[in-house]
């Protein structure tokens, strides 16, 4: 019997607007110019707000977080392109699009800073998940909040990130295996910024791409230039569309770059060359998306410099906020530890004030 | 009212609670179509279709990475771990979000969800079913863990577990299985999680165990009454985490005397925690140590040996002895 060839399977490669802002006219997604403009105003809020906690946090007036420079054209075309009831489940590096699904500039502050209150949203229903810290996990948890929205007959979707490194996780592929199963209305962003801390990318996986990971589980998927706002709006669209559609998940790689440091508790130097990351600011999503918009004639250095001030201040006021005395109490992770009420929760809480009292006595 | 073993009392709780309410979902492996590789689950799939009991693909941290979503969605997850053995791989899951969820959001998200496993020994199981494990679980802050010990306060716990606000570990004893029917009334029953129950009354030591042990540790009772006429109070703990420390204390505060009787190793244990909070509040009570009569801080052997290996009757009599002679 001789063999066969029984499936066979290839990856496709999307780019609208190269790193020179050269655009390929017939790719070029139907947005208006307020949509564009929309689009550029998230990106250098999320790149100035992104800045600004660097400083802060050199300052000691922040805790550790991870910065999200460079990776502008992920999180924000895809926030953008998301309806009201979908699900926006994040691992850390999303800022702009926590933004954009109704999160306040403060809850970064406060959560990087130490504070559970910035988990808190102003309204459930915005649907946005805390941070996920632990690597891999919250796959699942879109995968699960994407099919109990189809349960309840609801026309939503999830849309969960992961990094290049979290793809090596049991997690990830369980998730992905378990989604294309139940063909759950879910699309998974990996962001491939190249740099899961010191391990670059050819190290955590010796596949071609990210994106053929999800051949294995039968899910459609793409490798995107993640720099790049329209190709990453093309590809989520679609996406969107197949879940909402009832086609199940899509798994959409887009490769960018950690063009600063994994957090602000890490040196690149020890493990990335200068030139390397050179280059990858010169393939950054900001200056290609501003020439782009140049050369449609929608934009220019004087909006430029208005748009600069505007950003500035709107972080000024989320900081000046994020500085004003706090009237939190020590004492609130007695009241969420159930939902129910138990003799040695309330014993302990007891104690804790006690200790608290007798602290504050002594001076 | 019929009479029932725990297998047919669980499937009963879970059949009530999906007719009443279409949030319930019950998801594992093995448990729609097979019904459960124990049959907990059996007849779920004919009543309530494929949308409600779902067959996972075999991933224990997806079951529960999956349900932690649908918690959070709203829907009430009763996911089945097919051996405590096998839960281990949920850990990260468990642990990193279904326990704190709620805490990290101050309640604005939470996770009811049941994650029902059989656990324990006295099979003659395979290798990795035999273990108990609650300790493990009962020291996450945010879990509770629950363990019935016959087959109506499983219905009766297992609704309180499918309403609570919080993650639930429903740890089954299967040796407990198929041991013992009992009157479990049609009527729905719920016994509140978090308390324990004093199953007989007595004035002159307290025997506190959980779960199948309750079985060896009623017999030892009922032997050393007879044989010593002596009184003692036995409570079953029921609720692991939160645990209902008062009954117990003011039962060791009129006896004086405590057994603490536990299949699971020794160190770090249940029974630990019972001793510590007897000594924080009944200390002057005390007329002897409190007595930990548990298994061995050993890899749980084959089952080639174990039955010399787990706490049994003439085991638990002599700790009652000596705790009464010393």
């Amino acid at each position: 019997m001789p063999r066969k060839q029984i499936a066979k399977f290839s990856v496709q490669h999307l780019q609208v607007l190269d790193e020179n802002g050269k655009l390929d006219a017939k790719l070029e997604p139907n947005l208006s110019e307020n949509e564009l403009l929309e689009m550029y105003r998230w990106m250098r809020l999320a790149r100035g707000f992104d800045e600004r906690m660097l400083k802060l946090q050199r300052q000691g007036r922040l805790g550790t977080f991870p910065p999200n420079t460079g990776q502008e054209a992920i999180s924000i075309p895809v926030a953008l392109a998301m309806k009201e009831k979908d699900w926006f489940v994040g691992a850390f590096r999303e800022l702009g699009g926590r933004l954009i699904r109704g999160e306040p500039m403060t809850s970064s502050l406060y959560y990087y800073n130490g504070w559970e209150e910035g988990n808190i949203l102003p309204d459930k229903e915005l649907r946005i998940l805390p941070t996920s810290v632990v690597i891999g996990c919250q796959i699942e948890h879109a995968v699960g909040l994407a099919w109990a929205s189809r349960y309840k007959g609801e026309d939503a979707a999830a849309v969960c990130f992961i990094g290049d490194g979290g793809t090596s996780e049991g997690d990830f592929h369980e998730g992905l295996n378990f989604a294309g199963v139940w063909k759950a209305p879910v699309v998974f962003i990996v962001q491939n910024n190249q740099w899961a801390i010191s391990i670059p990318r050819e190290s955590q996986t010796n596949s071609q791409t990210i994106a053929q990971k999800g051949i294995a589980y039968d899910i459609p998927c793409l490798q995107v230039d993640g720099n790049d706002p329209l190709a990453m709006h093309v590809a989520i669209t679609e996406a969107l569309d197949r879940a909402r559609k009832g086609e199940g998940p899509t798994l959409i790689e887009a490769v960018t770059y950690r063009l600063m440091m994994h957090t602000t508790a890490d040196d690149p130097t020890k493990y990335r060359t200068e030139e390397e990351e050179k280059r990858a600011w010169e393939k950054e999503p900001l200056l290609r998306f501003n020439k782009y918009l140049k050369d449609k004639g929608f934009w220019d250095d004087a909006k430029e410099e208005a748009l600069l001030s505007e950003v500035k201040a709107k972080i000024e006021e989320a900081v000046k906020e994020f500085e004003s005395p706090l009237e939190w109490q020590q004492d609130e992770p007695f009241k969420h530890v159930f939902g129910t009420e138990h003799p040695v929760i309330t014993q302990q809480h007891e104690d804790f004030l006690a200790n608290v009292k007798r602290e504050a006595d002594h001076g | 009212m019929a009479k029932l073993n725990m297998v047919q009392a669980i499937n009963l709780a879970l059949h009530q609670e999906m007719a009443k309410d279409k949030d319930v979902i019950v998801l594992g492996e093995d448990v729609a179509v097979d019904g459960g590789v124990f049959r907990l689950t059996e007849g779920l799939l004919d009543e309530f279709g494929k949308d409600r009991v779902l067959d996972t693909p075999l991933a224990e941290s997806a079951i529960i990475g999956t349900s932690i979503g649908m918690a959070m969605a709203g829907l009430k997850p009763v996911c089945e771990m097919q051996f405590s053995g096998f839960s281990y791989l949920m850990m990260g899951q468990f642990e990193a979000h279904a326990t704190r969820m709620r805490a990290r959001t101050h309640g604005q998200f939470t996770v009811p969800m049941v994650i029902r496993m059989p656990f324990g020994g006295g099979v003659r199981a395979l290798e990795h079913h035999s273990e108990s494990r609650e300790a493990t679980y009962a020291h996450l802050p945010g879990a509770k863990v629950v363990i019935p010990s016959g087959p109506r306060n499983a219905r009766a716990l297992l609704l309180a577990a499918i309403r609570d606000p919080d993650p639930v570990v429903f740890m089954e004893p299967k040796h407990s299985y198929r041991a013992f029917r009992e009157e479990v009334p049609d009527q729905e029953e719920v016994m509140p999680l978090g308390k324990s129950q004093v199953v007989q009354e007595g004035t002159e030591l307290t025997l506190v165990s959980w779960g199948a042990m309750m079985r060896p540790t009623l017999k030892a009772a009922a032997q050393v009454e007879k044989e010593h006429g002596t009184s003692i109070e036995i409570i079953d703990l029921l609720t692991i985490s939160p645990m209902d420390s008062d009954t117990v204390v003011e039962s060791v505060t009129k006896t004086g005397r405590c057994v603490v009787v536990q299949e699971a190793p020794r160190s770090f244990g249940v029974s630990s925690e019972i001793t510590a909070r007897i000594n924080d509040k009944a200390f002057l009570y005390l007329e002897a140590p409190v007595r930990r009569l548990t298994g061995f801080d050993v890899v749980t052997p084959y089952f080639g040996r174990e039955k010399s290996y787990l706490p049994n009757v003439p085991r638990v009599v002599h700790a009652i002895e000596e705790t009464l002679k010393f």
